[in-house]
């Protein structure tokens, strides 16, 4: 996993709606990385739902709470659309996994991402990381909240 | 782009959702039964816990039933919260137990409706049950319980606390291993 300290790794992905997004974009404020392993797998649904709950709490705190996972542009719209989600999901689809490694996130072997979460500041430095110690695990949106006071 | 958390279009929740432990229970709170207490955060539209309340129903335990309604994954959630609680200020707390039993034994007919026909058969003032339901008294007291839900750590639902530690694995195995069958006599 990327350790705390560390310049963010650059990445340009497309989103749900196949717009380009990057890093950059994001440069001036606080963006919160969520990787998770698959749209529509029960414990992913459980954890981008009880996130988008939390949105404008996320928001007050001046930060952007994004989704990466493997799955496509055309799945994470539907994933979407299905669970009535506000935050946007980018595609780490081809090269497969590529920004997912960048960050120390993929689980070689299972072909997806750890449930992991990476706070960027303002600057593009890495301020904060959580690693699930299985993908199974949903770390609390309150540790998000934690970060933002604490790490950023 | 973004979901407002209050369905009602009030203002949305304070921004301090930092971790903090579970609050003991209170006042405020809903408690039912006798036993080992555990503090349970359910989502009245959230099928999982709708069969984890089937199952709690046969365990002699102390349920705190406190609010987490995801609206995102499931759109009635907030106004079946509210429904119970509006239920409560009307009849007390048997009306607040008698229509969650209501809702969980039935999650097809959750539409207001629905709700009207649930609330005529517990013998409520419809009209007085339209008006709190939609109040922000109520939105407050539902949000209340989501917040401290997240604070303490829950993720997911059916959630529990037993000693103030989130329960690890399902729910109702793991209520079943630290309390005794209920009397039938007793069923909620």
């Amino acid at each position: 996993m990327i350790a705390v300290g560390e310049r963010a790794p650059d990445f340009s992905l497309p989103d749900h709606e196949g717009n380009e997004v990057s890093l950059a974009d994001f440069r001036g404020s606080k963006l919160v990385l969520v990787f998770y392993p698959l749209d529509f797998s029960p414990v992913c649904s459980d954890q981008l739902s009880v996130y988008q709950e939390v949105l404008p709490q996320i928001d007050e705190a001046g930060a952007t709470l994004v989704g990466i996972s493997v799955d496509s542009s055309w799945a994470h719209r539907a994933f979407r659309d299905k669970l009535g989600l506000g935050m946007p999901l980018l595609a780490d689809f081809e090269p497969k996994g590529e920004v997912t490694r960048a960050y120390g996130a993929y689980l070689d072997g299972a072909g997806h991402g750890n449930r992991s979460l990476v706070l960027i500041d303002q600057e593009g430095v890495v301020r904060w990381v959580y690693e699930s110690p299985t993908p199974l695990e949903i770390p609390g949106a309150n540790l998000i909240f934690d970060a933002l006071v604490n790490a950023a | 782009m973004r979901r407002i958390l209050d369905p009602h279009g009030h203002k949305p929740a304070s921004p301090e959702l930092t971790s903090a432990g579970v609050p003991p229970v209170d006042g405020e709170d809903h408690v039912r039964g006798e036993g080992p207490e555990a503090i349970v955060y359910l989502d009245l539209a959230c099928p999982y816990c709708a069969a984890t309340w089937v199952r709690l129903d046969g365990l002699k335990l102390r349920v705190v039933f406190r609010h987490f309604p995801v609206a995102s994954k499931h759109p009635r959630a907030p106004a079946l919260h509210a429904a119970v609680e509006a239920a409560a200020l009307q009849a007390g707390e048997a009306a607040f137990w008698a229509l969650v039993n209501s809702i969980y034994r039935d999650q097809g007919k959750v539409d207001d409706p629905h709700l009207w026909e649930r609330a005529r058969a517990l013998e409520l003032d419809l009209e007085r049950f339209e008006e709190e339901r939609r109040s922000e008294a109520v939105a407050e007291r539902v949000r209340r319980d989501f917040e401290s839900g997240i604070r303490a750590g829950v993720a997911a639902t059916p959630a529990g606390f037993l000693d103030g530690r989130l329960v690890a694995g399902d729910l109702a195995s793991e209520l079943a291993l630290v309390t005794s069958p209920r009397n039938e006599n007793e069923k909620f």
